[in-house]
């Protein structure tokens, strides 16, 4: 029983993401979290640390974890079968009888707005994340150098070496193993609670 | 074969490809140089659909290449392939983790990394919102115009999500009101 709610609740989220495994996180929260509770804000926010410098999609990784963490090893296939399921039922569909959907002006004119939708959802997930994951000054110390360094990394052009140097410190993989890092250290020493 | 060499190709994008789905998009297009199986045209026509229909961005790659190189079978395939290394290295990390929650160490470093990944989505965030609400062009090359429809549209909906009562609504209906707006005002 379990397993089959682990598929269908994942292939309901498969449905309802529209873009990347970021547009996921507010269906997620919800899902997941609120309805199922199935994981906490803090585990959602481990698991896409390490979806970032894991190989795959975040959004099939978090399927993983989530399935594994309630009921083992098929619990972490099945999720993950789940929530790729209805892209396959649904992409297959349109290639083979809509390939010209993306220019379908109804369709563009929609993705507009689900556009629109999808950064407002984001950021009140943030928002809601942040209040679990940002609650001591440590914390927030860490959140705004990651964040400084994520968004130079994605808008700013720098030239020669100083681009190559901030290519590699603003990568996923470079912050999260940093974070980690600095997390081991300081809050080690505090005997493992931040607060 | 062909399946065969579907599901490797795929699992090669699966293990090389690391973060979202427009992760892969580069690793598909060398797929398509080396083995012919789609053009660059055919590439970009996979990457509009797969932006405009639901689902992870990279699983919808897959399979529309799977679907287009061998039919049905070819497309659950190469599904398939694309997963297969993340869930592998993510069961054994999830093992992991299982085994060492009480770890103080474990606990210590992932107190540091969930302020990073809290980060990083608020940047992934931001991006999103500068190639939503950002029009590059016009005039100058350098002039930037504002779509305002898209900003009031999120505006608003950011608003409601913060209501008491509306907050309860699930996020998918604030999508499809989007949908509906988007139709409407020709967005």
């Amino acid at each position: 029983m379990l397993l089959t709610d682990l598929f269908l609740t994942f292939a309901k989220m498969g449905v309802m993401t529209f873009g990347g495994g970021y547009a996921m996180l507010p269906i997620l929260q919800r899902e997941v979290v609120e309805k199922k509770k199935w994981a906490t804000e803090e585990e959602l926010s481990d698991y896409f640390a390490v979806g970032q410098c894991t190989p795959g999609i975040i959004a099939v990784n978090t399927a993983t974890f989530i399935g594994y963490k309630e009921a083992g090893m098929l619990g972490g296939i099945l999720a993950t079968l789940g929530v790729v399921f209805p892209s396959v039922v649904i992409i297959t569909l349109i290639a083979a009888f809509l390939s010209n959907f993306a220019e379908i002006p109804a369709v563009q004119h929609a993705l507009g707005g689900v556009n629109a939708a999808v950064v407002a959802l984001i950021a009140a997930s943030v928002i809601k994340l942040g209040k679990s994951t940002l609650k001591n000054t440590p914390s927030v110390l860490i959140y705004l150098c990651v964040l400084a360094l994520a968004a130079a990394g994605s808008f700013l052009a720098l030239p020669g070496l100083g681009g190559q140097v901030l290519d590699v410190v603003s990568s996923p993989v470079f912050l999260v193993l940093g974070a980690g890092c600095v997390g081991w250290i300081v809050f080690h020493r505090k005997g493992g609670e931040g607060e | 074969m062909t399946l065969l060499r579907l599901f490797l190709e795929f699992a090669k994008v699966g293990l090389f490809s690391v973060g979202g789905g427009l992760a892969t998009i580069p690793f598909l297009k060398e797929m398509g140089e080396n083995t012919g199986w789609f053009t660059n045209t055919d590439l970009t026509t996979m990457i509009a659909v797969s932006e405009s229909t639901p689902g992870p961005m990279g699983v919808n790659m897959a399979t529309y290449v799977g679907f287009e190189v061998q039919g049905i079978p070819g497309a659950v395939t190469a599904t398939l392939g694309l997963i297969f290394p993340s869930v592998v290295v993510i069961l054994i990390i999830a093992g992991f983790l299982q085994k060492f929650r009480q770890s103080a160490t474990v606990n210590a470093v992932f107190q540091g990394l969930r302020p990073a990944s809290t980060a990083l989505i608020t940047s992934a965030g931001l991006g999103v919102a500068v190639s939503v609400f950002l029009a590059v062009g016009g005039v100058a090359e350098h002039t930037f115009n504002l779509r305002w429809p898209q900003l009031a549209l999120a505006a608003a909906i950011f608003l409601c999500m913060q209501h008491k009562q509306l907050k309860k609504l699930h996020p998918i209906v604030f999508i499809g009101l989007a949908a509906l707006v988007g139709i409407l005002f020709q967005f």
